[in-house]
């Protein structure tokens, strides 16, 4: 592909820390893709609206509060009814190893918790991207 | 429906994807380009430029919200520089614009600047086009001030408005390093903090130092996060528009962009053509070993690959 993969990284629900974002949207940038970086406490329509707008290849969320059983279905949802089904959905943050199975049944496709490196994430986006 | 018949209809998706679709340089989107054309050419294209972080995004921001309470549709694009290393970008515009994303009548897009080759300034006119097509009244594009990107929005503008932020002496300087005269507008944001006056002033004493021209760009003190002074700041675009209207600058100065554009287009296609065309027996490598080893002078050299043109 010789295009850069746009991403949007967001932050749904109100947990007011973003190192963690802005780490892996350091980590995307140096391995070559734009990322659209919203900033802190968005809401899944605004979300969506930011995913639409940019036409992103992927919308990576990141959350701490514990409300991703909630917010990223949600999302996952609200992108289906725009009709976006071309966008890899993927999602990190503190989330028990439990409810991962009921995330990537609700259509986040992969979820990334604290110990997993950069690395591990960049090389998983750039082998499920959807569109050429 | 078709992408065209979607973008004519204020589909969002459709947009973006065009947008996207021209930034990859894909023929198909440049034909829609060439389809519609005829369509474009009532937006108005307001340039934002100046130092990172001076305020331009919370700026455009607030602008936008007083457009749409007069019932205008506003397009904005927000460019980030890309790095030169990676040919990432982290396109952090949007932070300050996220209470516009949900309004139907506001399309927000982030792009970086990609390859210096005309990356930026092709780019931002085709997405300002495809904004104008969507149906935008008004178009924002914000880049960073830094040197040659200023000179680039010069190309897509109707009016260039310039962000300073008081008590920045290095910035004057910048500004007078052959900037200055880009600015219709200048605003002194974050003029809550101290010293802005004396910003003012500063600026207003370069700009005595030019001749008299018929107009004269206002300077004026604002404060973008506080939401001060955004009617007046606009009521002076409005003012700048309608010198432009009267005076038949308008025209001129969109003919003037598109002789730059037109000359970008045709420059690159050369570029193509000729990097293209040496590929064959590596004549460029060859020309550019035999000028370092003195064996032929550039001056025939360059003929040497001209030649390939003009046949
Ligand atoms: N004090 C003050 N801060 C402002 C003002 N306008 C913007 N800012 C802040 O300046 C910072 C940079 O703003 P941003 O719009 O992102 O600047 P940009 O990089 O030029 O787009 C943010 O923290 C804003 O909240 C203002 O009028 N006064
Ligand atoms: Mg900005």
């Amino acid at each position: 592909m010789d295009r850069p993969i746009r991403v949007l990284v967001a932050k749904p629900g109100l947990d007011g820390h973003d190192r963690g974002a802005k780490v892996i949207a350091r980590a995307l940038r140096d391995a070559g893709m734009e990322v659209i970086y919203t900033g802190l406490r968005q809401t899944p329509e605004q979300i969506v609206a930011a995913a639409v707008q940019e036409d992103v290849d992927v919308v990576a969320m990141s959350i701490l509060s514990g409300a991703h059983n909630h917010l990223f279905p949600k999302v996952v949802n609200l992108l289906r009814v725009e009709g976006v089904d071309d966008v890899l959905i993927i999602g990190g943050g503190v989330i028990p190893d439990d409810d991962i199975p009921g995330l990537i049944e609700a259509g986040v496709e992969a979820i990334f918790t604290p110990g997993s490196s950069t690395k591990d994430i960049v090389n998983y986006i750039k082998s499920h991207i959807k569109r050429k | 429906m078709n992408i065209v018949e979607r973008l004519l209809e204020g589909d969002k998706k459709a947009c973006a994807r065009l947008i996207s679709k021209l930034e990859n340089n894909e023929k198909e989107a440049i034909d829609i380009v060439k389809q519609l054309y005829n369509r474009t050419g009532n937006a108005y294209v307001i340039g934002i430029t100046g130092a990172p972080g001076s305020g331009k995004s919370t700026l455009t921001n607030k602008l936008t919200k007083e457009l749409l309470k007069q019932g205008k549709k506003v397009g904005i694009i927000a460019i980030d520089p890309t790095s030169p290393f990676s040919q990432g970008a982290i396109l952090g515009d949007r932070i300050r614009m996220n209470d516009l994303a949900l309004d139907k009548n506001v399309f927000i897009r982030s792009m970086g600047t990609r390859g210096s080759l005309g990356g930026m300034s092709r780019a931002t006119w085709d997405a300002v086009k495809v904004l104008d097509i969507f149906g935008c009244d008004y178009i924002f594009v914000e880049t960073v001030g830094v040197g040659q990107s200023e000179i680039d929005i010069v190309k897509v503008a109707d009016t260039i408005l310039m962000v300073v932020i008081p008590n920045t002496g290095d910035d004057i300087q910048a500004i007078k390093a052959g900037i200055m005269e880009i600015a219709d507008i200048f605003a002194i944001n974050k003029s809550d903090l101290e010293g802005a006056d004396k910003t003012k002033l500063e600026i207003e004493m370069n700009l005595d130092l030019n001749e008299k021209n018929e107009y004269r760009p206002p300077v004026i003190k604002v404060s973008a996060s506080k939401n001060q002074g955004m009617r007046e700041l606009l009521e002076k675009i409005y003012e700048h528009r309608r010198f432009l209207e009267e005076n038949n600058e308008l025209e001129k100065r969109r003919i003037r962009n598109s002789r730059l554009q037109l000359l970008k287009l045709v420059e690159d296609e050369l570029m193509e053509i000729i990097l293209d065309k040496s590929v064959k027996d590596d004549l460029l490598d060859k020309l550019s070993r035999e000028i370092t080893k003195g064996a032929i002078d550039p001056y025939t050299a360059k003929n040497r690959i001209i030649e390939l043109i003009r046949r």
